[in-house]
């Protein structure tokens, strides 16, 4: 095992960013920005260094799974949590994933956050955040998973309410934190019914055990359902989503981290970690993959009439994370996690390719009030474009390979699946190009003095841009399927992980001619839509008049967000406030406590002659408190 | 004599700061500060096994069979801990109240110490009586003393409230007397009765309604937000930090091993009553617009919880009830001393003429967040220990009473964020702007609050490890009695 030399270190993969925070945080009021900016990341890029140390160790081992141990963290009854480590094919990519863009995110906020007075505080969320998210991804059970998973939550909650004197950003962090609580609780239950059906909570200990239970067994059914309900709150499904393009209220790096690349993930890797047990719960299978295919398209009908362009890009993370689902629902265990990886490589891109835009025109998000930035903005453009060309699915970038693994699984699985998917995708293209022609075609809208100030940004948010989109541009190769000729190599690598699923699932391979028929539909499904956002939206040189209003009866359900918000807070949050006075109201003071009060009202009389004994002298009562006791001692002892 | 020592030290220090008049607070702190490095040393040299150490045993009152009987197991060790961890935390967060005749004020606060430590102790059931009444004789006169405008009113019914149900826990204690063959008061006596169902019932009704009022438990709550509210902050973190813990450590050693039949009987009711009360206290939170009105109702929800793990008598949950009663006691304490910070600073309790003290104020805004976080059970903090491991043990239990119990998640989040944002986000008004940050003495108890706090959150082995014994083997004793019987 000596070979494993970074594999056996790997709990300095979150040390590093843990101590940046501690550094940052402490010094917040002394240590220069230059510096703060350096600590927060230089430690999450050698965090990457042993990430990448890490994966290269685990590429060439024989054995894929290794379990880092630091200590029992709770011992009770029969149950021990011991906090360690899990290292294999999943977690290893994961690192990579958090670490590397992480890296690349702070390297640009140390541009975009230049003149905020929370500098360092938000490098020291920023590092914090990224320890919780390494200690979800390492843990090798699901309480460690849990940490982080509650951990990641806290700093989004910090990092919406970044700039807490707007209280409705406050109240965007108040949302986010409680929606995710929600399915945090069905994260903790699933976790109570795994330690009593397994007697640990232990993966090593659970997945070998669960795999030799029979498809359908209902313990499963509610341990993956559960399960699920926490993923719909962290990864923003229906009905938990709402939250997310709240959380849009943050400053932008923090979106296209948290909000985009990684956190929201976390319930697809949940999922993916815990594939047995779902491959084993048919049902679930499915409710995860009808829920994922509904938010896909609820989220893409929103997008498509959006006019904040951090909105599009918040509807269409949700959106693409219900293609996820999607995926996994369907058993393309391997294409949604495909898909989380390039969607972190495209929609990090395409966030901080906004925040290059927002920065350029001063602080403007409404796309109706940008265009013509093409040129001024060349670089955030062209890496845009081919974040763009990548979500919507078009050739040879990344984006068409994983999306159109998922679509081909989901056509095995039921073909009115794929239908529904192709038809989402094809909204996915339209808002996308709407938003690129928005903001970069035809002429500027703003006002003269925010067209005076048109600017490329800096190097140190070009680069990680520029980065982003050769990622986004060819991280398909990981993936590329047989029919181009590849090797799918990570379907290859992941599958350790994903073996026992695989074997349990029929899988009928599509005939290479129905494969490229498949994606032809999809490719020219997209390719169609963004025709058609052009001929709206460039051609005639002018924002269309309904993206002003009044909309027609659909775009103003679209526009509205289908009302969702004001939904629940008829059905939930105002019966709960109304519930909240009447207890006090009814029950407690009109109720028990009236009726106490009556029973006391006989006491008083008898209170009346307490006081009698009121002198007013504290000390006297003291005294003669005192005396009593030792009195009572004393005689106690002499009677012996 | 280790622990006699623990038990009257702190009168010694009550009579050294009435005397000493021009230095009470000063005797007490540094009084108070030797009891708990005492007690820490105590505890360093305590075998975490099931028996009971450093046991005091002198007959006391023969003719009634009456001990000076106490002594230090894993059940209570957490308490003495809490206790004198706390009291001086208490004792130094009163510095900056001018308090009216303070060598009484403090002296008030180190008598209740002993009393409290005699419950905690007590293994005979007359000394855990008079402990019982010498811890709330002390806490009665603080509130009705230094206490708000109503805190007469309140008083009275706080005082009615809990004499009422100490009176009857009185005769249960008499009548289980006047049953041992020997006549005597030792629990070791009681534990070994073997009575009827029926009594067993009654006398679990009995200690049931006691300890339900300390708690206080759903529906005999009624005192608590009212004397939380009136009384002075002192007085609001004695009875909430330690002073309820005497009900719910009842249950644990008086309650259910003295009645387990009483316990099969009753046990799922009050289950019932102490998961209503965590759904009922939180959304009743939701709207509370005064800040200590609100942790009251808030202290209620997350002692159901406690009470519900008591209920549900298995390891996992007494040993999250036991680690649990601990973290409450800090994070309440953490929570009034912020209610206190506000209320000294801006003369006023209202969340809504509050707003916007984050910016002004960044350390308080760090120190109070860490507090809430504990309150909210977030993992790597304290609270999140005790939380899971009493959730766990519910949902060994009952699945529903789980889920329903486990609600205090959700809206404890929201109940808790609320009173942040409201006093802590938004922008700055007339009032808040003025808003001073912590003074040194301030920011050294969020410090050690903190400190706690996170370090309990991160490795409670140590604290999990000092009841673990001692709990799996009264769980044991327990349902062997109830086995026993049943067949």
């Amino acid at each position: 095992m000596s070979d494993q030399v970074w594999i056996n270190l790997v709990w300095l993969v979150p040390l590093f960013p843990l101590v940046g925070f501690i550094i940052n945080g402490l010094g917040r009021n002394v240590i220069p920005k230059s510096v703060v900016g350096f600590i927060g990341s230089a430690t999450v890029f050698l965090s990457f260094a042993v990430s990448i140390a890490i994966f290269s160790e685990l590429s060439s081992s024989p054995v894929k799974a290794f379990e880092i141990h630091l200590f029992d963290w709770i011992q009770a009854g029969s149950l021990t949590i011991p906090l360690s480590f899990l290292v294999d094919p999943l977690s290893s990519l994961m690192l990579l994933i958090i670490t590397g863009i992480g890296f690349l995110i702070h390297v640009y906020s140390t541009a975009y956050m230049h003149d905020d007075a929370g500098f360092a505080k938000f490098f020291a969320y920023l590092n914090l955040f990224v320890f919780f998210m390494l200690l979800l991804v390492l843990g090798s059970n699901y309480i460690v998973m849990f940490i982080g998973w509650e951990g990641v939550g806290l700093c989004s909650y910090l990092l919406i309410g970044f700039w807490f004197t707007n209280i409705n950003y406050a109240s965007a962090a108040k949302k986010a934190f409680v929606m995710n609580r929600i399915g945090d609780l069905g994260f903790l239950i699933a976790v109570f019914v795994i330690f009593q059906t397994f007697g640990s909570v232990e993966f090593a200990k659970v997945f070998p055990a669960a795999a030799n239970m029979v498809s359908g067994n209902g313990t499963l059914l509610l341990i993956t359902l559960l399960l699920f309900v926490g993923a719909t709150g962290k990864s923003a499904q229906i009905p938990l989503f709402t939250w997310l393009p709240d959380a849009m209220a943050g400053p932008t790096p923090v979106s296209a981290l948290i909000h985009a690349a990684t956190m929201v993930t976390a319930g697809i890797y949940m999922i993916a970690r815990s594939n047995i047990l779902f491959t084993l719960s048919p049902v679930t299978m499915d409710v995860v993959a009808v829920i994922g295919l509904a938010t896909a398209i609820l989220a893409a009908l929103i997008a498509l009439t959006q006019t904040d362009i951090k909105k599009v890009l918040a509807y269409s993370t949700v959106s693409q994370l219900g293609y996820m689902f999607l995926g996994l629902g369907v058993g393309a265990y391997t294409g949604a996690f495909f898909h989380v990886m390039t969607h972190a490589f495209f929609k990090a891109l395409l966030f901080l390719g906004a925040g290059s835009v927002i920065h350029g025109v001063s602080n403007e998000q409404d796309m109706r009030l940008m265009g013509g930035l093409k040129k001024k903005m060349p670089t955030t453009f062209i890496t845009m474009m081919i974040g763009t060309i990548a979500i919507s699915g078009l050739p040879p970038f990344s984006g068409f390979f994983s999306k159109d693994e998922i679509l081909a699984h989901a056509y095995e699985h039921n073909k009115a699946l794929w239908v529904v998917g192709v038809i989402g995708a094809m909204f996915t293209a339209f808002y996308m190009f709407r938003m690129m022609f928005l903001t970069f075609y035809g002429s500027f809208r703003g006002t003269h003095e925010q067209e005076h100030h048109i600017h490329e940004s800096p190097k140190a948010m070009t680069i990680p841009l520029v980065v982003l989109a050769i990622l986004s541009a060819v991280g398909g190769v990981i993936g590329l399927p047989e029919i181009f000729g590849g090797h799918h190599w990570l379907s290859r690598f992941l599958n350790p992980v994903l073996e026992k699923s695989n074997a349990l699932t029929e899988n009928i391979p599509l005939s290479h001619s129905t494969e490229y028929l498949l994606m032809a539909v999809s490719v020219a499904g997209a390719l169609v839509a963004a025709i058609i956002a052009y001929s709206k939206y460039v051609k005639k040189a002018h924002v269309p008049v309904e993206d002003f209003g009044p909309r027609n009866a659909f775009a103003r359900l679209s526009y509205n967000k289908f009302y969702v918000d004001e939904i629940y807070d008829a059905i939930i949050r105002k019966p709960l406030d109304w519930l909240s006075g009447a207890f006090y109201k009814f029950i407690e003071k009109s109720g028990i406590d009236a009726f106490v009060n009556s029973l006391g009202s006989g006491a008083m009389e008898a209170g009346r002659t307490f006081r009698l004994f009121q002198t007013g002298n504290i000390g006297f009562y003291i005294f003669m408190m005192v005396i009593g006791i030792v009195a009572l001692l004393v005689y106690g002892f002499y009677k012996i | 004599m280790d622990l006699l020592f623990i038990l009257f030290f702190p009168l010694v220090v009550a009579l050294v700061a009435l005397i000493n008049k021009n230095y009470s607070k000063e005797s007490a702190l540094i009084g108070s500060a030797i009891t708990f490095f005492y007690t820490a040393a105590l505890i360093a040299k305590f075998h975490p096994d099931s028996s009971t150490q450093f046991l005091v045993n002198y007959p006391w009152m023969y003719a009634f069979g009456i001990n000076f009987k106490a002594g230090v197991d894993g059940i209570n060790i957490l308490l003495i801990l809490l206790t004198n961890a706390l009291i001086p935390l208490i004792i130094l967060a009163s510095y900056r109240h001018k308090y009216g005749n303070p060598s009484a004020f403090y002296a008030l606060v180190l008598f209740m110490q002993t009393g409290l430590l005699i419950v905690f102790t007590a293994l005979d059931g007359f000394l855990f009586y008079v402990g019982w009444e010498a811890a709330l004789i002390p806490v009665y006169f603080i509130c009705a003393l230094w206490g708000g405008e109503n805190r007469i009113r309140v008083n009275l019914k706080f005082f009615v409230y809990t004499i009422f149900g100490s009176l009857i826990m009185l005769i249960a204690i008499v009548y289980l007397y006047l049953q041992t063959p020997t006549h005597t008061f030792d629990i070791a006596a009681f534990y070994n009765l073997t009575l009827s169902g029926t009594e067993q019932s009654w006398i679990f009704l009995a200690f049931f309604l006691a300890f339900a009022i300390k708690m206080p438990i759903f529906p005999f709550h009624t005192w608590q937000p009212d004397t939380y509210t009136e009384a002075p902050t002192a007085g609001t973190m004695l009875l909430s930090g330690i002073m309820l813990k005497m009900g719910t450590y009842g249950a644990i050693r008086w309650l259910i091993p003295v009645a387990p039949l009483g316990f099969v009987q009753w046990g799922k009711w009050a289950l019932v009553l102490a998961i209503i009360g965590i759904v009922y206290a939180s959304i009743i939170a939701f709207r509370q617009k005064d800040i200590k009105r609100l942790i009251a109702y808030s202290s209620i929800a997350h002692v159901g919880l406690i009470a519900a793990g008591i209920f549900s008598w298995n390891v996992e949950s007494l040993q999250g009830a036991l680690i649990q009663m601990l973290n409450h006691g800090i994070n309440v304490f953490g929570l009034f001393f912020v209610a206190d910070i506000i209320i000294r600073r801006l003369k006023t309790r209202n969340l809504d003429e509050l707003g916007g003290i984050a910016k002004n104020a960044p350390k308080f805004a760090i120190g109070f967040l860490i507090v809430l976080l504990g309150t909210v059970a977030l993992p790597i903090t304290n609270g999140f220990i005790g939380e899971f491991l009493l959730l766990l043990g519910v949902y060994q239990y009952n699945i529903w009473a789980a889920a329903v119990a486990g609600l205090t998640i959700i809206l404890g989040a929201v109940y808790m964020l609320r009173m942040y944002q409201k006093a802590m986000f938004g922008p700055s008004n007339e009032l808040t702007l003025k808003f001073t940050d912590l003074d040194g003495t301030e920011r050294s108890i969020f410090m050690v609050v903190g400190a706690l706090i996170i370090i309990i959150g991160i490795y409670p082995q140590p604290l999990l490890h000092l009841s673990d014994a001692a709990v799996t083997n009264l769980v044991q004793t327990v349902n062997a009695k109830i086995q026993s019987v049943k067949f």
